[in-house]
């Protein structure tokens, strides 16, 4: 900014440095997944002939997105291994739950809240935080992996807790009728489906400040297409905070903390600020996931918040490269297709497959034999076991590895060369 | 000043579980003798994931479903003999005795297999990869019992020797042949490890590759079949667990082993991780306190006091009961 008139001068492609971000590996996906994120509505709808199920299933992955991005400061920047990460997403799903439904009127407080959504996105961040900060403050004294098995224990606690607990969460048969997040009004246009551009305002929402009172409005109500644009915008959102974290003080000394961090004590960071920071972050991040979920899924179970989901969202931040947030993204949907898309859809095309081929008599039950289409829904975990496997043994950095972490493993299998190298003569 | 929480807390809990003791004695007997069989068996699978971490700090979730193969590879094991449900014959007795070593031994293999395919290639790499691959194996385990017999509850034929001739009550206290056989064969298999740990030369091997595995290769140690070692043995162990407890409750599904390894897992680290004893009187513990909580705070809770449990210790002790503290590297 110094020379402003040289800017000017510059051609708007150099302006964005638009060569040498294709070329970095990084921006090149960042800008095929915004690209993808901008067509794929559209696409879909006129593939699909208007159907909306695309969207929808894209919105859910967006959840997923988000739960990795978080889980990967945790993991990925700060290095700490946490294997609770569902029990957060669970607390910010129930603060959404039970704020914005006519929960807590059947509860032993006998009052309804019905706090408007974006207000609660916030609240929730900041009630999983405070919850990452409490079990974190006691436990990040310990070394690395006692934190894991701390999380552990926590992430297993909360679901039985919303199970054990009907009386505020319902237990078992979840939390229902969650308020939809709602706008004042809403623009469609033929990017929806719809044939001209317009400005909806087709609802009436409770007045957030009298909360008696009715006021026109546009309810996200089950509208995929407003949900995916809410997600993406919250998934750029996220990654913008979370890269410029990264590129701040507080990342570096991140980084410090997982490379050594007897060293980065000694260097006058305060390693348990820090560490703390890093989980409390990660945590609310998964609490701001929990609110899009609750309020998407109109739905809140305890079904959906055990070990499982922690391991999903650390698969989809191993595999995506730990540490480099566009791979994240990229694991994270790459795990979600092959579990909510891939998986499912292989026992009837194994079906149809056999058909064809003139094997269709596979596909009839018989005394042992459940039929193909069964037989391949019980392949599932096999196979899903075996993907995970292969990748890991395959590339066991991660699809996209982290320049910093590339240059360190390197450095790594170089001295491991070394010592291997040194021993060779001597045997 | 930590360890003072930990002392008043185990106090607190000593001293609540005494008015419980002298209130009904017979009703806290009949519930530590339950416990005890329950720990037994937790304490088996404990001590695997406890040798593994020792070894090479690997939390290896794939444990826990090695100990239900045990169980599932038994029962069709034990398929081919001749037994009787109905009372225990000689052909019962003989079945019993060959399977045994026979799952024990093919468990170890599987393991060892495990071993070599999933961790061994990853050694080098970043330390969340071979936990990955670990799920993995967890998530292909379970396929395999899933599909070979699917989500059901699958039947272990109830072969030990049971009915009124072998029950007992001493004082009130309701005794099963079983309960004796779990804890009788838990303490033999136990006794035998930490001979073969002390004594024999592997054993040291093992010991000195946990504790520095640099050094230990410059003394002459080979690392890989060392590690293979630990793996076969904590498998044996899985594996005569999976038995163990398909004998005693007579039911098995496919993923058993993920509570189960959860709760042995928390066992390993109560009573401090990488330590055997620790491992198996963590694992006691656990199912004596789990029992007791079935019973004196209700069955729903057992979670929560299980894995409450796991993050006080962890806070106010974190080298669990007998762990040693280690300086930070």
């Amino acid at each position: 900014m110094t020379e402003p008139t040289a800017v000017k001068r510059l051609s708007l492609m150099a302006r964005l440095h638009l060569r040498e971000r294709i070329r970095d590996r990084d921006q090149a996906i960042y800008g095929i997944l915004f690209l993808g994120a901008l067509v794929f509505p559209m696409a879909t709808l006129f593939i699909t002939g208007g159907s909306t199920a695309y969207i929808s299933q894209a919105a859910h992955a967006g959840t997923w997105v988000l739960l990795a991005i978080g889980l990967n400061v945790v993991v990925g920047f700060a290095g700490l291994l946490d294997l609770g990460y569902a029990a957060f997403f669970a607390i910010g799903a129930y603060t959404y739950a039970l704020f914005a439904s006519s929960q807590l009127g059947t509860s032993p407080l006998h009052h309804n809240f019905h706090l408007p959504f974006f207000l609660m996105l916030i609240i929730g961040m900041l009630v999983a935080a405070s919850f990452g900060a409490l079990l974190g403050f006691p436990t990040l004294r310990l070394r690395g992996d006692y934190l894991a098995i701390v999380t552990l224990g926590f992430g297993e606690i909360v679901p039985v807790l919303s199970y054990n607990l009907p009386q505020w969460t319902g237990g078992i048969n979840a939390i229902g009728g969650i308020d939809q997040p709602w706008l004042p009004a809403w623009i469609t246009g033929p990017w929806a489906g719809a044939n001209s551009v317009s400005i909806i305002q087709d609802a009436t929402c409770r007045n957030p400040l009298a909360q008696t009172q009715f006021i026109p409005c546009f309810s996200f109500g089950f509208d995929p297409v407003a949900y995916y644009v809410l997600i993406v915008i919250l998934i750029i959102g996220a990654v913008i905070l979370v890269s410029n974290l990264y590129r701040s003080r507080l990342g570096r000394a991140w980084m410090a903390i997982r490379e050594d961090e007897t060293a980065a004590a000694a260097m006058g960071i305060n390693t348990v600020t820090t560490k703390l920071l890093a989980f409390a972050i990660g945590a609310s991040f998964s609490g701001f996931a929990g609110a899009y979920y609750g309020a998407s899924f109109d739905l809140v179970s305890p079904d959906d918040f055990l070990f499982v989901v922690s391991i999903t969202v650390l698969v989809m931040v191993v595999l995506g490269g730990m540490g480099n947030i566009s791979g994240v993204i990229v694991g994270a949907l790459v795990i979600y297709f092959i579990l909510n898309t891939l998986l499912p859809s292989l026992a009837s095309n194994a079906e149809s497959l056999a058909n064809s081929i003139g094997l269709g008599s596979l596909n009839t039950q018989k005394g042992d034999w459940p039929g193909l289409y069964g037989e391949v829904q019980r392949l599932q975990f096999l196979l899903f076991g075996l993907i995970l496997v292969m990748i890991m043994l395959l590339r066991p950095q991660g699809l996209f590895p982290s320049r910093v972490r590339e240059q360190e493993l390197k450095h790594d299998a170089v001295v491991e060369e070394e010592t291997v190298a040194e021993q060779v003569p001597s045997r | 000043m930590v360890d003072f929480g930990f002392y008043i807390i185990c106090g607190a809990a000593v001293v609540l579980l005494a008015t419980q003791a002298v209130s009904n004695p017979t009703a806290f007997v009949q519930i530590t003798v339950f416990g005890l069989a329950d720990g037994a068996m937790y304490a088996l699978v404990a001590l695997g994931y406890t040798m593994v971490y020792g070894i090479i700090e690997l939390i290896n979730f794939a444990h826990g479903d090695v100990f239900t193969l045990g169980g599932y590879i038994s029962a069709a094991i034990l398929g081919f003999f001749a037994i009787n449900e109905g009372s225990f014959t000689a052909v019962n007795l003989i079945a019993i005795v060959l399977v045994f070593p026979v799952v024990m031994l093919i468990m170890g293999g599987i393991n060892i297999t495990i071993e070599r395919v999933a961790y061994r290639p990853l050694r080098n790499a970043p330390r969340l990869a071979p936990l990955i691959t670990a799920i993995g194996m967890s998530f292909v385990l379970e396929g395999i019992m899933f599909l070979w017999h699917g989500p059901a509850t699958v039947h272990f034929p109830d072969i030990l020797p049971h009915g009124p001739q072998f029950q007992t009550t001493i004082g009130g206290v309701f005794v099963t042949f079983k309960d004796g056989f779990v804890m009788v064969t838990a303490v033999v298999l136990v006794t035998l490890l930490a001979i073969f740990i002390n004594r024999t030369k592997l054993g040291k091997a093992m010991r000195a590759t946990a504790q520095d595995r640099d050094a230990a290769q410059l003394m002459g140690i080979n690392i890989n079949r060392t590690i293979a070692a630990t793996f076969f043995i904590g498998a044996l162990l899985a594996g005569a667990g999976g038995m163990i407890w398909g004998l005693y409750f007579n039911n098995l599904f496919y993923n058993l082993g993920f509570r189960t390894g959860l709760v042995a897992f928390t066992s390993a680290v109560f009573g401090g991780i990488g330590n055997i004893p620790g491992a198996a009187i963590g694992g006691v513990l656990i199912g004596l306190i789990a029992a007791y909580s079935d019973s004196y705070i209700g069955s729903k809770w057992t979670e929560v006091v299980i894995f409450g449990i796991l993050i006080g210790v962890l806070v106010l002790r974190p080298t669990g009961l007998l762990g040693m503290r280690v300086p930070e590297k």
